[in-house]
């Protein structure tokens, strides 16, 4: 029914990154390798999934008046909970990952779906929305961390592709190659729903 | 047709300038400085231009097939870029740099943006910088001239800008024998990107420019003239620690910049006051670049940055329309 669309448009229809374009501060600071942007990814995605349950099951007793910080206050726990965790096991993506694991609190993405969705719909309909547009999250991430990384540093989340002859393309791990990247991305995800149109009508 | 009444909007007298033929007397006005290019660094300075002039115009081709666009090959404007920036490359710049700069400047740097016309920067200088940010190694290994029947292959050393630097890091002090090359800085004798070394090759080039008409002095005398005023007072106030104009304007890319990249109609203001202060710009930042900046050479970061102001530019320099009353200032 329901569910599986809810679950499948975070994924590609309403993908946050490349169609909502929300979240990108993050998206284009960490995805320097694969494993950085799947770890933000992650990260995320269980930040999304506990405060879709929490802002679900208050949204009755929460005054409309005052939503927007009762938001935060859920959603910064649950960072504070991952900044923590992440501390103490992965401490190496924790130190690489530096600032933006306390900027989740701050991701247009969380926020927008404990407005947009949480606060309208029930606890199921909520975690199912949460997977989804975590797991599309992080799947934009991990593309982009992992173009990034092949072509700036000639790895695959940490495995030399092309032996040690190769000239790593700095700018890709740079600023700008995040930007540049996530252009190109979008333009072939355009041109594929192009195609696919095409070929449904 | 000619006995019709024909009716078109204004303008109706065409100077008959076309896009191609612009471009054309562009690459006329270079093929000095390849000449050049070619005596002092042999062979290297020839594949470069040969993979970045076919490299270009292939991927301007590629383009227009995957953009289903008009293929625009024959205006020239692709085989331009690549020759700019093969001039801007150094001479031990492997192929696979150079057919790479080719992929970002056509692509990157022009058909993204919607090709000939739409590009905010000069796609040779993008490249240029890309490849800059890049390849650090690759883009500022510099070799000597080695001018054809030398007998010599290739030997390392370093620009006048880049010797300068690194002396005054050391030292605080200009390196010893600095003055001494003008001649050759003239005749482009120097280490350096294979086609901004011969100040006189790229000075025919630009009078055939400004007898074309193609470009107008605001750009080229206001940059320069501001590198040299600067850099001139910086020199005034301490010479033996800051290098002396002349210095300034025969080394690095100044010349190539002022009359060849920072000209370029697409990226450069449209009016007189504005390529003024265009240029303007575009020389301050080259000179605090050069004597203050982490590089040694700052005039593609300067062009660039100024490109981006352009927009700006033309809006405060926008002319009085013909038959108006000035706005009465409030």
């Amino acid at each position: 029914m329901n569910l599986a669309r809810e679950f499948s448009k975070g994924i590609w229809r309403e993908n946050a990154v490349f169609r909502l374009l929300l979240g990108l501060c993050p998206t284009l600071a960490v995805t320097t390798s694969a494993e950085n942007g799947l770890g933000m990814g992650l990260a995320t995605t269980f930040v999304l999934i506990c405060s879709n349950i929490v802002v679900s099951l208050l949204r009755k007793l929460i005054p409309a008046k005052v939503r927007i910080p009762a938001f935060i206050v859920i959603i910064a726990s649950f960072v504070t909970v991952v900044q923590l965790g992440m501390e103490a096991y992965v401490y190496d993506l924790y130190k690489s990952l530096g600032i933006f694991i306390p900027l989740i609190v701050v991701n247009c993405l969380i926020l927008g779906r404990a407005e947009a969705f949480a606060s309208r719909n029930n606890p199921l309909l909520s975690v199912v929305d949460g997977i989804g547009m975590g797991s599309g999250f992080t799947l934009a991430l991990f593309i982009l961390g992992a173009v990034r990384e092949i072509l700036g540093s000639g790895t695959l989340l940490g495995f030399s592709l092309f032996g040690p002859g190769y000239q790593p393309f700095l700018l890709m791990i740079l600023p700008p190659g995040a930007f540049i990247t996530l252009g190109f991305l979008l333009a072939g995800m355009n041109r594929i729903d192009a195609i696919r149109s095409v070929t449904r009508s | 047709m000619s006995d019709q009444l024909y009716l078109s909007s204004s303008p109706h007298i065409h100077s008959g300038e076309t896009t191609d033929k612009v471009m054309r007397a562009v690459i006329y006005s270079l093929l000095p400085a390849c000449g050049v290019a070619i005596y002092f660094f042999g062979l290297p300075a020839l594949m470069l231009l040969l993979v970045c002039t076919v490299g270009a115009v292939a991927f301007e081709a590629l383009c227009a097939k995957l953009f289903h666009s008009k293929l625009a090959i024959a205006d020239g404007s692709a085989a331009l870029t690549g020759i700019l920036l093969a001039l801007n490359l150094p001479p031990s710049a492997p192929w696979w740099l150079a057919l790479l700069g080719a992929a970002i400047a056509i692509i990157v740097g022009k058909q993204v943006y919607g090709g000939l016309g739409y590009n905010p920067f000069n796609p040779a200088l993008v490249a240029r910088v890309v490849l800059l940010i890049s390849f650090p190694v690759q883009m500022t290994s510099w070799s000597a001239p080695a001018p054809l029947g030398s007998g010599v292959d290739a030997l390392t050393t370093a620009t006048p800008l880049g010797e300068w630097k690194t002396a005054v890091m050391l030292t605080g002090k200009l390196p010893e024998g600095m003055a001494s090359g003008f001649g050759s800085y003239f005749v482009g004798n120097m280490a350096g990107c294979i086609g901004e070394v011969s100040a006189i090759a790229l000075l025919l080039g630009a009078l055939y420019l400004f007898w074309k008409r193609i470009i107008t002095w605001q750009i080229p005398v206001s940059f320069i003239g501001t590198v040299v005023v600067v850099g001139g007072l910086f020199w005034l106030s301490d010479a033996t620690r800051y290098p002396d104009p002349l210095f300034h304007l025969l080394t690095g890319g100044l010349i190539l910049g002022a009359f060849f990249m920072a000209t370029d109609m697409v990226t450069s203001p449209v009016t007189g006051r504005g390529m003024l202060v265009y240029g303007f710009g575009c020389g301050l930042v080259t000179v605090l670049i050069r004597l203050f900046g982490g590089y040694p050479e700052g005039v593609s970061f300067a062009i660039l940055l100024m490109n981006a102001a352009t927009p700006l530019i033309d809006r405060y320099t926008r002319p009085r329309v013909f038959g108006t009353v000035a706005e009465v200032e409030r």
